[in-house]
């Protein structure tokens, strides 16, 4: 892993952290109350800071997860090279755009 | 116990090869490296090992034990075999095995000289002593890891070594590490150049093997770290 690519890891690593644990409370708090998927969608709609969180959440799981899916395909298998660099470039892009439509669909809903 | 036989299963041959059994007498204090000469002494003159010191100094009688690897001269055979049991020794693993007991090392020293684990004093060298005080972190720092006596029993049981076999390792990166503390060393930007990719401190997954089984005590993972807390910072300056 070249130095670029261990620095972003352990940045994003570092946001998904507090991300993850913003995430887990809210949901526990959420559901606390018996809200309804409708209660917390219409809670969501339209809230910028909501939006703006989880779209920080989908580009540091974009940038992160692919580093570790090359770690691991690196160690495990003989893939190396400019081929296994541009598959998960690819996935990356898949994770943000899965992501993004994620966080659009619930913000906008 | 003492007077009684005891029983050993050496390994025989090279990367293939098969275990050999022979049986000693059992002495008190007997440490596995007398058993090894002992064996050869008396029962194998073709047995092939490697000692100097017999005193924990050279590094040079590392072997696995039962399955672990251990400096041979200080591991006494009371401490690995209980009454009954057998007692099994290999060559190092991670290493291509020359014969029976003895490795092939250079392709470990080489990584030292990889990772620059070598003093670099400078164009210009130090006129006068360098004061180092013993209570700067950078003296503590280099401290911990600077027993080092090469013996290679941390990259025998490192599993990032297993299956990367470019990888430095822990050794020669713990000795970087000490470099790296070394106020007086110049050769830092390259040294860290040359330990920051994918073979290099990046690669250590904290498995632990290498502090679990140093016999100085060394603890390499905490040195990595060292060395993973500095290629942060130095890409963090560029990146600002």
């Amino acid at each position: 892993m070249s130095p670029a690519l261990f620095v972003a890891q352990r940045l994003t690593a570092f946001v998904l952290a507090l991300a993850v644990t913003v995430h887990l409370a809210t949901i526990l708090y959420a559901v606390r109350g018996s809200l309804t998927a409708a209660d917390i969608l219409a809670r969501t709609h339209g809230n910028i800071g909501f939006a703006v969180f989880y779209g920080v959440f989908v580009v540091a799981v974009a940038i992160h997860a692919p580093i570790g899916l090359r770690n691991v395909l690196r160690e495990w298998t003989p893939w190396r090279g400019v081929t296994l660099d541009i598959a998960l470039g690819l996935f990356s892009i898949l994770v943000l755009a899965l992501g993004f439509r994620a966080v659009f669909a619930v913000f906008s809903a | 116990m003492v007077g009684s036989a005891l029983d050993v299963d050496i390994w025989r041959g090279t990367q293939a090869g098969r275990f050999q059994a022979f049986s000693i007498p059992r002495r008190e204090h007997q440490t596995v490296l007398d058993v090894v000469t002992e064996i050869q002494r008396d029962h194998d003159p073709t047995l092939s090992y490697r000692f100097a010191c017999r005193v924990g100094m050279c590094g040079s009688c590392a072997m696995v034990v039962n399955g672990r690897p251990r400096w041979t001269c200080r591991t006494r055979v009371n401490e690995v075999v209980r009454d009954g049991e057998r007692l099994q020794l290999e060559p190092l693993r991670n290493f291509t095995v020359v014969k029976d007991l003895t490795v092939e090392m250079t392709q470990f020293f080489e990584k030292w000289q990889q990772a620059h684990g070598y003093f670099e004093p400078g164009s210009q060298p130090q006129e006068d002593f360098a004061i180092v005080p013993p209570s700067t972190s950078e003296r503590q720092a280099a401290d911990a890891g600077i027993e080092c006596i090469n013996c290679g029993v941390c990259y025998s049981a490192c599993d990032v070594v297993a299956w990367d076999r470019d990888y430095l390792g822990p050794a020669a990166l713990n000795r970087a590490w000490t470099l790296v503390n070394d106020v007086r060393d110049k050769g830092n930007t390259e040294r860290i150049e040359a330990i920051s990719h994918s073979d290099g401190c990046q690669a250590c997954h904290t498995h632990m093997s290498c502090t679990q089984f140093c016999p100085k005590a060394i603890a390499p993972t905490y040195s990595i770290a060292g060395l993973k807390r500095v290629v942060l910072r130095r890409n963090l300056r560029i990146i600002r």
